[in-house]
C-alpha cells in the first residue's frame, strides 16, 4: 500500500504487480485511518495506492481519467453503502462518475472492468480490504493497461 | 440557452484522424451552463483523446482553452496569434461558435465536438428540454406563454390534433401535449376566449424557410 499525492501517479510499486489507484472516502476508510500503516499486515495489497477523499462524491471524472492516463492499470472508488452515505448521496454521485468513465473506456475499446465503484459498509469489517484484493485479482487477469509501453 | 451534447467519442476520434496538434476550445456561455462544452468538459475530452492516441501509439498534442463565448469577435480574436500553431481547432461551443470560428479563421480546420440540440431550459440538474424554435414571429401572447411551434410535435397552431390523450402527446407520451397545457393555463387565467381566435396560415419566411436570417440595428451599429 502506498499513498500518493494528488496528480502524481508514477508507479511506486512492484512493476510485476498491477498498479491500482484507489480513491477512498474518509468514512469508508475511517475504521482503518488510525491504523493505515498496518494495513499490509492485515492483507491490504501492497500494489494499491490509496488516496483518501473527504467524501467519495468529491471524485471528479477528470481525476479518474488522469489516473488512467498516467499509468494506472486499474482504478477504483470506495465509498459508503448507498443508503448510509455520511454525506447522504456522495457515493451515489461517485458511482455515476465511475459509470461515466466505464462508458468512455467501453467506447475506446478498453475493458470497462478496469474501473469500479465499491460501496462498502462503514462498520469496521473487511470490505475495505476485500475491495482492494478483488480489484488486484481482477486486474491481474486483465493484464497491464493497454496504454503501457506505448 | 442553447443546449447541446457532446458527440459520440468515436465520431470525434474519426474526425481527428491524422491530426496531431489540436486546440480543444470550450465556450464559457451556454455550452458551459448545459455542461457540454465548458472548461470541465474540455479537460475531459482532451484526456479521452490522449488516452485513445496513447493506446494506439499515435502522438498527439492537446491544448485546452475556454473563451468567454465563441459567438463574439472580441473573444475569438484572442486566438489570432496562436491559431496557426494548431492542425485543427475542436470547438466545444454550439454550432454558432463553430461557424463563427470558421468564418474568422479561413486557413484553420475547425471541427465540432458537440451536437447542438435546441433552445431550452434546465428543468432540473441533468435534465433539459426545448421551449422555443426561433420562428421569428412569436405567438405566445395568444397561447398563454406556451409555444405550440417548439412544444407540439406537429407544430399545430389551432388546437390539438385528435391524438392528445390524458394530457400526453400521441407522438411521444413522455412529453405533455402542449395544447392541453395551453388550454389548462388559459382556463386558469380566465382567458379561454383566446382560443376562439383562428390563427391564419403562419408565414414561415421569418423562420428558416426564408433563408438565413440577419438583424441589423441601426441604433447600435457604429
Ligand atoms: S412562437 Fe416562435 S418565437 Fe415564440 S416561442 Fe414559439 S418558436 Fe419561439
Ligand atoms: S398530441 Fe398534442 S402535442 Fe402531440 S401532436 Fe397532438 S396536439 Fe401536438
Amino acid at each position: 500500500m502506498n499513498f500518493c499525492s494528488q496528480g502524481n501517479y508514477d508507479n511506486m510499486t512492484n512493476p510485476n504487480e498491477p498498479d491500482i489507484v484507489a480513491f477512498c472516502c474518509h468514512y469508508s476508510a475511517y475504521a482503518w485511518s488510525q491504523d493505515l500503516q498496518n494495513l499490509p499486515r492485515l492483507g491490504f495489497p501492497e500494489n494499491v495506492r490509496l488516496e483518501i477523499l473527504p467524501c467519495s462524491g468529491r471524485i471528479s471524472i477528470i481525476r479518474l481519467l488522469k489516473a488512467f492516463e498516467q499509468g494506472a492499470d486499474g482504478i477504483y472508488v470506495a465509498g459508503c453503502k448507498d443508503d448510509t452515505c455520511h454525506n447522504v448521496r456522495g457515493s451515489r454521485i461517485a458511482k455515476k462518475r465511475v459509470d461515466y468513465v466505464k462508458n468512455v473506456f467501453d467506447q475506446l475499446n478498453i475493458e470497462p472492468e478496469r474501473i469500479e465503484m465499491f460501496m462498502i459498509s462503514r462498520e469496521p469489517n473487511r470490505g475495505f480490504i476485500e475491495a482492494a484484493k478483488e480489484m488486484t485479482m481482477r486486474i491481474k487477469k486483465l493484464g497491464p493497461s493497454p496504454l503501457k509501453g506505448k | 440557452m442553447i443546449v447541446g451534447q457532446r458527440k459520440p467519442i468515436q465520431e470525434i476520434i474519426g474526425m481527428l484522424k491524422g491530426i496531431k496538434n489540436i486546440l480543444i476550445l470550450g465556450c464559457g456561455g451556454c455550452a458551459t451552463v448545459c455542461s457540454a462544452g465548458g472548461e470541465k468538459e474540455v479537460e475531459i475530452l482532451a484526456s479521452i483523446i490522449r488516452i485513445d492516441r496513447k493506446k494506439k501509439g499515435g502522438p498527439v498534442e492537446t491544448k485546452e482553452k475556454t473563451l468567454a463565448r465563441q459567438c463574439d469577435t472580441e473573444y475569438l480574436e484572442e486566438l489570432k496569434d496562436e491559431v496557426d500553431k494548431y492542425d485543427a481547432v475542436l470547438s466545444m461551443a454550439c454550432g454558432v461558435g463553430v461557424n463563427f470560428l470558421a468564418d474568422m479563421y479561413p486557413k484553420t480546420i475547425i471541427l465540432p465536438a458537440l451536437n447542438t440540440s435546441f433552445m431550452g431550459v434546465s428543468e432540473e440538474q441533468g435534465v433539459w428540454s426545448e421551449r422555443c424554435a426561433g420562428c421569428g414571429n412569436c405567438v405566445l401572447d395568444k397561447t398563454g406563454g406556451l409555444c405550440p411551434v417548439a412544444r407540439c410535435s406537429k407544430h399545430l397552431l389551432n388546437g390539438p390534433c385528435g391524438g392528445s390523450q390524458n394530457g400526453r402527446c400521441e407522438i411521444n407520451p413522455d412529453i405533455a401535449c402542449v395544447w392541453q397545457l395551453i388550454y389548462d393555463r388559459l382556463k386558469g387565467l380566465n382567458q379561454l376566449e383566446k382560443l376562439q381566435e383562428i390563427f391564419p396560415m403562419k408565414d414561415w419566411s421569418s423562420s428558416l424557410h426564408g433563408g438565413p436570417r440577419k438583424i441589423v440595428r441601426e441604433d447600435l451599429t457604429l
